[in-house]
């Protein structure tokens, strides 16, 4: 069955500094990434992987190439368009959480929705939402937490129902377990598990072997190319 | 974002740090607060200001000599004269056109016994029947003394209502005899109450003919050659638009009399609208050094607001690549930070106002001085804070909407 692509990237370049001092961070990277993949990019610090994955993401933009996000070109957008994009089509998880201090659980779930044009909704039902989502991730219990009474992994959980407020088209996520122990860990990543087999897209960069194997392609990179890629039999 | 949820998430950004919050605002609440107290200081002058003018009755010319009543007229030099004298009154009566009235004052200072009430340092002032016309004074009762008891030195009081009441209490004070210095007048009249006028108490005063002013009090030496000298003539004139012809024709008669001329001439003349003028330059002059403080303290106020909210910029890079990652724009996190500057220069207006009101109202209850809290001031304070709020903030939020957000995500 013909799957519809959710990443299509054409010789993506990104170049950092000029002449003598000219990196290419990454260099000629196409890829794609269908519907309810759950890829893991792979690779030694300093092989790109970041930097693919904030052109992914929207953070940034190619050098040169082409880069569409279900559909979108998204290889020349202002910074405005890129929020936007990121608004209605991407969800992050980062490895150091990222929530707001001082905000609760609740209200740093919501926290898209305040910037999402087309998501904008009554408070109640963006409430009713995000009540929904914390209880998806088992902490139906800690709405009203703020993030410095909840332990690491419950805050990367938070993080999750963050990224998945306002129905993205891809979830990424970004050493996510890299910041906490392997007990919780394993609940971050069983919660992954259950988003893919909801066919939610998910992009994970990770540099830990045994955390890439539960994605169904790992792609490895070195020196800013694809270097490999894997299929881990699904 | 919409704008309620920008003004919530400024609301706890400013109330995350109380403390900076309120010393930040302290310049914008401190130049709000001077605005409003000196607008109200000098609203409160002018209006007091405006209501003695009015009190000095309208159309007046005061005509004053250049001495003080205590000193030697006929002393200065030859060629001088020893000022205004009672005879110059008729003479500006009889040969100046235009003129309705004139009336002439001379004063004194004495004890009033009234039965067992003594009273020291009274002020008697000895004036001309036409007096209380001239001065738009009404009697509350009994009557004032008219020009033949003037021509005949009738030793006769007519009691102004405070003084009535502090020598007789309830009592009718008319028939009454008191004695003042070493004569005794009998009262025939009370008026009605005048307030303060310029710096005179006219309610306190005791009126008398000034011919027994002049016979009983004043020491004049030169009377009997000269004339009897007086402190000051009231003319009134019966048409405005001819003041100032009038002024000059009282100016020319005066130099032929005092023989002497025009510049040299020892009497001065003001009008009303002098007297206007005069006041309303001084109060328009401290205006305008009001205007600089609150000025310059808005300044300081707004710099202080740029500074803290760049303060703040840097504190919250994460928080702001956090927003920008979830979706926010350029102009969200701009609007965002600017709302912050706004909210804080706002809040401090609205402290500054209550400073204000209570700086006023505690001025007028600790000075003599009246405030008069104008809305004109309370806009142009709180205008000027949101403009200034607006006008700093700008910068550190254009810094803020201006962060990549990758390098701000990567903000420790």
């Amino acid at each position: 069955m013909e799957r519809r692509a959710v990443i299509e990237t054409r010789d993506l370049s990104k170049v950092y500094g000029a002449g003598d001092t000219r990196v290419a961070a990454v260099d000629g990277i196409s890829i794609r990434i269908e519907r309810g993949e759950f890829i893991a990019v792979m690779g030694p610090s300093g092989s790109g992987k970041s930097t693919l994955m904030y052109i992914l993401g929207c953070l940034a933009t190619p050098s040169s190439g082409k880069y569409f996000l279900d559909g979108e070109d998204a290889s020349n957008m202002n910074r405005r368009e890129l929020a936007f994009i990121r608004s209605r089509k991407i969800g992050f998880i980062f490895q150091s959480y990222n929530l707001l201090a001082r905000t609760t659980a609740l209200r740093n779930v919501t926290l898209p929705l305040l910037y999402n044009r087309s998501l904008r909704s009554e408070a109640k039902t963006s409430d009713t939402k995000a009540r929904r989502l914390l209880e998806l991730v088992g902490l139906g219990d800690r709405l009203h937490h703020e993030p410095h009474e909840l332990s690491g992994g419950q805050q990367q959980r938070v993080a999750i129902a963050r990224a998945l407020i306002n129905d993205p088209v891809m979830i990424i996520a970004d050493e996510p377990t890299g910041n906490l122990d392997s007990h919780s860990g394993e609940e971050v990543m069983r919660i992954l598990q259950d988003l893919h087999r909801k066919e939610v897209t998910i992009v994970m960069v990770t540099h830990n072997p045994r955390i890439a194997s539960e994605a169904t392609r790992s792609i490895h990179l070195s020196d800013g190319r694809i270097a490999d890629i894997v299929q881990n039999g699904k | 974002m919409n704008p309620i949820e920008i003004l919530r998430v400024s609301w706890e950004a400013i109330g995350r740090n109380k403390i900076r919050s309120i010393l930040t605002m302290l310049g914008i609440i401190i130049g709000v607060a001077a605005v409003i107290i000196m607008v109200a200081i000098s609203a409160g002058t002018e209006a007091t200001i405006q209501e003695n003018i009015t009190g000095l009755g309208s159309n007046l010319i005061f005509v004053s000599s250049n001495f003080s009543r205590s000193g030697p007229p006929g002393m200065m030099m030859a060629g001088s004269s020893g000022g205004l004298v009672f005879d110059d009154a008729a003479a500006i009566a009889e040969e100046v056109d235009g003129v309705s009235a004139v009336v002439v004052e001379q004063t004194s200072s004495q004890t009033v016994k009234a039965g067992k009430t003594s009273l020291e340092e009274i002020s008697i002032q000895g004036t001309t029947s036409g007096f209380p016309a001239v001065r738009d004074m009404k009697m509350a009762t009994g009557r004032y003394f008219n020009e033949k008891e003037v021509d005949q030195k009738t030793k006769v009081a007519v009691l102004g209502s405070t003084l009535a009441e502090e020598l007789f209490g309830a009592a009718n004070p008319i028939g009454q005899v008191i004695s003042v210095g070493s004569i005794k007048l009998t009262v025939i009249g009370v008026l009605a109450e005048k307030g303060t006028v310029g710096e005179i108490d006219y309610d306190s005063r005791l009126y008398t003919p000034i011919t027994v002013i002049f016979e009983k009090f004043i020491d004049s030496p030169f009377a009997r050659i000269r004339g009897d000298s007086v402190r000051m003539i009231y003319v009134k004139v019966s048409d405005t638009e001819a003041i100032d012809h009038i002024i000059l024709q009282i100016k020319l008669l005066l130099a032929k009399r005092h023989e002497t001329t025009l510049n040299d001439l020892d009497v001065t003349i003001t009008t009303q609208q002098d007297v206007i003028t005069a006041q309303g330059s001084t109060t328009s002059a401290f205006r305008s050094l009001l205007g600089w403080v609150a000025g310059v303290s808005l300044l300081v106020g707004g710099i202080g607001i740029m500074n803290i909210m760049l303060v703040s910029v840097t504190e919250r890079t994460r928080e702001i690549g956090i927003r920008q990652a979830v979706g926010a724009t350029p102009s969200d996190i701009l609007l965002q930070f600017l709302t912050e500057a706004l909210l804080l220069s706002v809040v401090g207006g609205i402290l500054g106002m209550l400073v204000g009101f209570g700086g006023s109202w505690i001025f007028s209850q600790a000075s003599a001085m009246r405030t008069v809290v104008s809305p004109a001031s309370i806009l142009l304070a709180f205008g000027s804070a949101a403009v200034v709020g607006v006008f700093f903030g700008f910068y550190p939020a254009s810094k803020a909407a201006q962060l990549e957000p990758i390098e701000a995500l990567r903000y420790e």
